[in-house]
């Protein structure tokens, strides 16, 4: 039985995790055991991730925990193994609301591997999948001491539970030709307009946004995002002959055929000679002829972003995609800026008054379909949210079903206006 | 206690700003690029308007870092970028310089320091995004870093080559929950039984929560020697974990028989094709740390098989979509099965419903 508090890196005993020191790959465990001869608590960290390797098993257990004053933005980590690994016993993660765009300095990043080490681990993860800054490895009383310490640095932790996310967004005008909004900027106006959401969770479940420049989609919105923004543009896309002929001359005609114009999903670009031809109101804005031909096509000069809604992972009713909710939405300014928030709070006023426990928007418009949806939150139906229209006849028809007249006999005795309500569960008694 | 500190406050401060940590150059030209080209793999510039150019190194990390480590990616920074660095979605990070004569020594310095490859653009394998796994999570069946670490590993020259048709990105996840990325191609955590439900330790859960998050509604109220507990119907559960995400009295994972399957086609981008789910290509791979090499075999099957029939700009979702399924499990080798067949939600709208056939 080796003496855990006396454990350094050369004492480690992990033949599992050992065989991930090799190969040319950046090693984690080579980096952790490096780390262990620093912070004692590492060394168990990697003993009992050995213990996991060696049985298939997985030794933490989750519970809530939080700063005083804040509902999210800690992971609550305790060992099973606690009485034979006591320096992880207690060992959670600080969530800290990541800056835009993933962009940092050195004295920031800094700060951050200081504070890591003066209460924690040591151990950093740039970024969690949900685009936070996670610090791992503190113990109840020094996470109040770390985020204390962070917060007078001006970082600000959040993001976990049924609330708000730190939001992730592509790099933007910041460096690429093709980001047709400041997502920077409305990443940042989006985290401070809905700070206490994020602090404070209350949602029926969790929320996120996404941001991405163009349909490209580099912050993986689509899919990983309950409200999906892409930048997209409402006139024609921006064509430069002479560019466009150069690049014809220099992959010849068939090349841009094969490649260009028939991989347009609306076939609406084509190919004359030298010159190209694009039907813009057929263009669906996703963004392919102008990634291969970048220096000859751009997007339009009249840019705004596309708003989706619904997207999420597996769990509970399987994978769902973002689908659209508004084609268009102008964002330039504060007021454009402030539309879309106000958007956002009609929403989650809809939802939150009529969701179930850990249903995610996506799901909740699933459930009580599309149309109600957009009547909660006011928005007008527009034929670019659906593929087609509906082929049953089954529709509850506003128009024609008159309300029935108080007092009014049932037709039948059977027809209930409402499902009856189930009153009686066992729990709480026999 | 009138010295002692005022206890923490919710200071609601936000991110802290960006605009402090913007590459000079960024700040120059911000919204005002023009162009960009790739150098090589790993290696990109963007032109702005002005003619300002900046040249970007992008590095493969494990995404998890030591303090140490962490400082000296910022030595890196210091030394060569002007003290600014960013991150990509999928963990890898960015170094920029201004001149091109610069990037030599960038690179050298990368791989000497930090021995990180240099790569990760364009039509390589990307870093590949992943969860928490057997180091931090509450709920995991398998590790992510070390499954990441195998991988890669196996495609470190797919990285730092541009070898394929189209970009590839792959993602893991450790469990059923899936918080990992939609990828063209994921490897992800099977159960293989309904809960075990510990009837002691029940108490600790709000049993109405346990009960409405199961989505076929296979658990239910029960009561089990005077207490309030639940009872899973066997013939329901999909073993989808999610009680057990509510409730940890719920024990989904089994060491012994979790197995891992292979998932492929899922695109978040709406180019050309518009996003696509992930779609099962193989499963019942064995849960084998340190190393998976079954795992490994199986995406350098799909890789391969890839690289030798997509046209150029094709994802692998979009490529299998052109030549059909038929001819996926013929070049991968793997075997078609009824389990390959969705019987959850929408499922219909899987099925093949034309005359339409492959020869």
């Amino acid at each position: 039985m080796p003496d855990d508090s006396e454990s350094t890196s050369a004492d480690l005993k992990l033949p599992l995790l050992d065989q991930l020191e090799e190969g040319p790959w950046p090693s984690f465990v080579k980096d952790l055991k490096q780390q262990a001869s620093r912070r004692p608590q590492v060394a168990q960290l990697l003993q009992q991730l050995e213990e996991s390797y060696e049985n298939r098993w997985d030794y933490w257990r989750g519970t809530v925990l939080n700063v005083s004053g804040y509902g999210g933005g800690v992971i609550a980590r305790y060992s099973d193994l606690g009485e034979k690994y006591p320096d992880v016993a207690q060992f959670h993660t600080i969530r800290l609301i990541e800056p835009s765009a993933f962009v940092y300095n050195t004295e920031s990043l800094r700060q951050l591997a200081d504070a890591s080490e003066e209460f924690g681990a040591g151990i950093l993860q740039l970024h969690g999948m949900t685009g936070d800054i996670l610090l791992l490895g503190f113990d109840n009383e020094k996470m109040f001491a770390a985020a204390e310490a962070l917060m007078e640095q001006g970082w600000d932790i959040g993001g976990s539970g049924n609330g708000m996310r730190t939001i992730p967004c592509c790099v933007g005008p910041a460096r690429c030709e093709m980001s047709c909004y400041d997502t920077l900027k409305l990443t940042s106006f989006l985290t401070k307009r809905f700070i206490g959401e994020l602090h404070r969770p209350e949602f029926p479940y969790k929320y996120k946004f996404k941001l991405s420049g163009c349909a490209n989609d580099c912050a993986n919105a689509m899919t990983r995002s309950d409200m999906p923004v892409i930048g997209t543009w409402r006139d024609d896309i921006q064509v430069d002959e002479q560019a466009v002929a150069d690049f014809v001359d220099r992959h010849g005609e068939e090349w841009v055929n094969e490649n260009v114009t028939s991989r347009c999903p609306t076939r609406c670009i084509h190919l004359h000679g030298r010159k190209i031809e694009i039907d813009n109101h057929n263009c669906v804005r996703c963004m392919h002829c102008i990634n291969v031909m970048h220096a000859a096509l751009a997007p339009g000069n009249d840019r705004g972003v596309t708003l989706l809604i619904g997207g999420k992972r597996t769990v509970r009713s399987g994978e769902m995609v973002s689908t659209m909710l508004v084609p268009f939405m102008e964002m330039k300014t504060d007021a454009d800026r402030e539309a879309l928030a106000d958007l956002v709070e009609r929403i989650w006023e809809f939802w939150g008054e009529h969701g179930h426990d850990h249903e995610r928007v996506g799901e909740f418009i699933d459930r009580v379909g599309l149309g109600t949806f957009l009547d909660g939150v006011g928005i007008e139906p527009d034929p670019q949210m659906v593929l087609n229209p509906r082929s049953n006849p089954y529709i509850k028809f506003e128009e024609y079903t008159a309300p029935r007249l108080e007092g009014e006999p049932q037709k039948a005795a059977n027809v209930l206006p409402r499902e009856p309500e189930v009153t009686e569960i066992p729990f709480g008694g026999d | 206690m009138a010295d002692q500190k005022k206890p923490l406050a919710p200071r609601d401060q936000g991110a802290p700003d960006y605009t402090r940590y913007l590459h000079p150059s960024m700040v120059r030209n911000y919204g005002k690029w023009k162009d960009h080209r790739d150098i090589r793999p790993g290696v990109f510039v963007h032109v702005s308007e002005d003619g300002d150019s900046l040249y970007t190194v992008r590095a493969g990390s494990p995404r998890m870092m030591s303090a140490p480590l962490l400082r000296k990616v910022c030595d890196i920074a210091d030394r060569h970028c002007q003290g600014y660095l960013r991150f990509t979605s999928r963990n890898n990070i960015e170094f920029q310089v201004e001149q091109e004569e610069q990037i030599q020594p960038l690179i050298d310095d990368i791989e000497q320091t930090l021995g990180f490859p240099v790569g990760g653009t364009g039509r390589s394998v990307h870093n590949i995004i992943h969860t928490q796994g057997w180091l931090h999570c509450n709920l995991p069946g398998t590790d992510a870093a070390g499954v990441v670490k195998a991988l890669m590993d196996r495609l470190y020259e797919e990285f730092t080559h541009e070898n394929f048709p189209q970009r590839v990105k792959l993602s893991t996840s450790c469990c059923t929950i899936n918080c990992g990325g939609q990828t063209d191609i994921a490897v992800n955590l099977q159960h293989h039984h309904p809960p075990r439900i510990d009837h002691d330790m029940i108490n600790r859960c709000e049993l109405p929560k346990v009960v409405g998050i199961c989505p076929v509604l296979a658990v239910r109220p029960d009561r089990v020697n005077g207490h309030d507990t639940v009872e899973v119907v066997e013939e329901k559960c999909m073993y989808c974990g999610a009680c057990h995400a509510q409730c940890p009295a719920l024990e989904i994972r089994d060491g012994d028989t979790d197995t891992l399957s292979i998932w492929v086609g899922g695109k978040s981008a709406n180019t050309r094709s518009g996003p696509s789910f992930m779609k099962l290509a193989t499963w019942g791979l064995p849960n084998n740390p340190p190393r998976w090499p079954e795992v490994g075999e199986a995406v350098s099957a799909i890789l391969n098989a890839y690289k030798g029939g997509a046209r150029e700009f094709e994802r692998v979702g979009e490529w299998i979509e052109r030549i059909g399924w038929k001819n996926f499990f013929e070049q991968t080798g793997f075997k078609f099965t009824k389990y390959h067949i969705d019987t959850y939600r929408w499922s219909r709208t899987t099925l093949n419903a034309s005359s339409h056939v492959r020869f």
